[in-house]
């Protein structure tokens, strides 16, 4: 049983990936992120009930927590960035580099 | 033999206060060199007060030596002690240091007297009398100095003195250069005299000379020579001898009262004075004695070939000086029986010597500063008082019977002759070509047809030049017979230098004497005949081999080009391109590389955050991967 879930663990979390590499709308990529943490709270779940403990459980609202607060900061630059530049591209925030 | 008395603790009377005789003419320099413009009208005569004040403290001092009995005649002064037992100042006041002092202060205040005359049209007169006091006041610490390294300050104190005098018309790049010329070619003596003190310090542990010179016996053969050949280097640096003649003929560029006072009558002397003061660790190194008679005669005869080809007044007369201290050094080299011969011949050669430049510098000054001698002739009749003079002296260093040349440079010639019979010869040789090479100078000068400049008006100069000229010509005349007749001077300075077993006896005939008068009398008529009947081209002709030779100086600045700058200039030229390539390049390569590396590696810093999540996403993979290898193992 543990195998399935682990599977739909590994696939959440590449269709994460490959849509934080591809998408270039900041909130999509932002989705995505999420969905990639997502995919990693399904793995600790996962192990947790197969351990029998809970120490999964706990990090998985651990991380449920971060994502929170991290969603507040990163909806919150995207914001100020769209207002300051008229775009949500990641591409086009580009200035800081060589 | 008697060997020189010791030196006895002295602080009372006049000897007391010799030091004064130092003091005032540094005095003087330091008021006209920092009271800038305001001195301007009265400088000169602060200046001429100051050396005959310290002239008449010269005479009180030795008045004061004479009235005491020989064996108490050399005093020390103490002054000051810097590290007790160690390293003091103080004085020494003895025949041989007190004769010095008399000589440059006497000639140094008649000089002076001239100078006002001579520079009266110069707007720096006032500058100029500071570096001579400065000058006066460095010579006399020189010889007036009870130990090494106080001699080694007065030293530096008249090359200096000499460095701004000979540039003192700095405007002319032809001074500037011989400035500089002579202060480093004295550089390479003053290096020789350096190590000299440092190895009598280390073998004797003291630099004065009453601690010293009694040890000089115990110390071993070798240290002895190396001091004494070190302290010739010195002496030839300071007194142009071969090797170190060079700078003394462009040492002219100065004006012609400090080519008289300087480079003829007391400083040059210097290194006479050194070796006949080092007496003591000459006469147990007979080989650095015999170095020192060979660069004597050496020199006698280089100057007396190069005086006898140059065209310009003051540099055949610069030729004549190193010949003349090259006969100083031959007698100080023989020892004992030469020493007092030495000193009496540089006090006569300061007299007529200084007589001779100031009489050409008198010439100059009635001809537009004119100096060569092609351009002079028949000015014997316009500055009557100046020729009088001049020949006069000219009579004194060809040695004409009876004038001081003639006692002093005889006596040097019969003790070589006694000590090694080449040498004397040698020396005779030498004397010959005075007569031809002085004797061309007065012809040229005073005698035969007129070939001045369009513009020149001689004329004789004024009494504040001619009176110095009068008062040496009569030092000239008669110095030399109330020095050597009776060996006067040579029991005078026997406190301080020894005297010989033997003493010599003045012979008025004897062989080496008649075949020198011969000699010279035959160089006098061959310049007659050259220069006084004949008719001297405006133009110098091209002349034989020897006279190119002559006029070039020997070929010394060839020699010393070729041997010592051009090495030289390729070795800064080695370093500056290794300096440039090597070690530039070493260190320019590695910042060149590490700027290019860093500057190819910056450019993955591409701003776009996908490129940065991708990076990491790779990273990330390689980390697991990498975990998961290291766990299966």
């Amino acid at each position: 049983m543990t195998t399935h879930y682990l599977v739909l663990s590994a696939l959440l979390f590449a269709i994460g990936a490959v849509g934080v590499l591809v998408r270039r709308n900041a909130i999509v990529v932002f989705m995505c992120v999420e969905l990639m943490l997502n995919a990693c709270n399904l793995a600790f779940v996962t192990f947790a009930r197969q351990h029998g403990n809970l120490d999964g459980q706990i990090i998985a609202f651990f991380v449920m927590v971060v994502a929170a607060a991290e969603v507040v900061i990163g909806l919150a630059i995207i914001v100020m960035i769209f207002r300051t530049r008229r775009s949500a591209s990641v591409d086009d925030a580009n200035l800081l580099k060589y | 033999m008697q060997s020189p008395v010791e030196i006895i603790p002295h602080s009372s009377g006049v000897v007391g206060v010799s030091w004064l005789m130092i003091v005032l003419p540094l005095l003087g320099a330091a008021i006209l060199l920092l009271s800038g413009r305001r001195t301007d009208r009265w400088g000169h005569f602060l200046g001429v007060a100051m050396v005959l004040a310290s002239f008449v403290v010269a005479v009180a001092s030795f008045v004061e030596l004479l009235g005491l009995p020989e064996d108490q005649r050399r005093m020390g002064v103490a002054l000051y002690q810097f590290i007790p037992g160690m390293a003091d100042m103080g004085l020494l006041i003895d025949p041989l240091s007190i004769s010095f002092a008399l000589l440059i202060t006497g000639v140094g205040s008649l000089i002076h007297i001239y100078s006002i005359g001579y520079m009266s049209h110069d707007p720096d007169r006032r500058r100029f009398f500071a570096y001579l006091n400065l000058f006066v006041a460095a010579m006399l610490l020189l010889v007036l100095a009870d130990n090494y390294v106080a001699l080694f300050i007065g030293w530096e104190g008249v090359g200096l003195a000499s460095y701004l005098l000979i540039g003192f018309w700095q405007h002319k790049p032809s001074a500037a250069a011989a400035a500089k010329k002579a202060f480093i070619v004295n550089r390479v003596g003053d290096f020789g005299l350096l190590i000299a003190i440092f190895t009598i310090w280390t073998t004797f542990g003291s630099v004065a000379f009453a601690k010293v010179f009694p040890l000089a016996g115990e110390a071993s053969n070798g240290t002895m020579t190396a001091v004494g050949l070190l302290l010739l280097l010195g002496a030839c640096g300071k007194s142009a001898q071969l090797p170190l003649q060079s700078w003394l003929l462009d040492a002219m560029e100065g004006p012609t009262p400090v080519s008289a006072l300087i480079h003829a009558a007391t400083m040059v002397t210097a290194g006479v004075y050194l070796i006949v003061r080092s007496g003591a660790f000459f006469e147990v190194a007979p080989t650095a004695q015999l170095v020192v008679t060979i660069v004597g005669v050496a020199t006698l005869l280089a100057g007396a070939i190069i005086g006898s080809a140059k065209d310009d007044i003051k540099k055949g007369l610069a030729g004549s000086t190193m010949s003349q201290i090259g006969y100083m050094m031959l007698a100080a080299g023989i020892g004992p029986a030469g020493y007092a011969f030495a000193i009496a011949h540089l006090i006569t050669h300061g007299f007529f010597k200084a007589n001779l430049f100031l009489g050409a510098g008198s010439v100059m000054h009635g001809m537009n500063d004119e100096v060569d001698m092609r351009r002079y002739g028949g000015l014997f009749p316009v500055m009557r008082i100046t020729a009088i003079t001049f020949i006069i002296g000219y009579l004194a260093i060809i040695g004409f019977p009876l004038l001081s040349g003639y006692f002093t440079k005889d006596g040097i010639i019969e003790t070589a002759m006694e000590h090694n019979q080449i040498l004397g010869w040698l020396a005779v040789l030498g004397a010959g070509l005075t007569g031809f090479y002085m004797s061309r100078m007065v012809f040229m000068t005073f005698f035969g047809k007129k070939r001045w400049a369009d513009d020149a008006h001689p004329h004789e100069s004024p009494a504040v030049m001619t009176v110095p000229l009068i008062l040496l010509s009569i030092g000239s005349i008669f110095l030399g017979a109330f020095l050597i007749l009776g060996n006067r001077f040579m029991k005078f300075l026997a406190p301080a230098v020894g005297l010989p077993e033997e003493l010599p006896v003045f012979h008025f005939g004897s062989t080496a004497g008649l075949a020198t008068l011969a000699l010279v009398a035959v160089g006098a008529v061959f310049a007659w005949f050259r220069y006084g009947a004949a008719d001297v081209p405006e133009v110098a002709p091209r002349g034989s081999f020897l006279t190119t030779f002559a006029r070039r100086d020997l070929y010394g600045d060839a020699l010393n080009e070729t041997l010592l700058m051009r090495p030289g200039q390729w070795l800064t030229r080695f370093a500056v391109f290794f300096d440039n390539r090597g070690v530039d390049g070493l260190v320019n390569g590695l910042a060149a590389t590490i700027g290019g590396t860093s500057g190819r590696l910056r450019r993955i810093q591409t701003g776009y955050v996908r490129s940065y999540a991708l990076s990491i996403l790779f990273g990330a993979a390689v980390v697991v991967g990498a975990l998961l290898y290291v766990g299966n193992m």
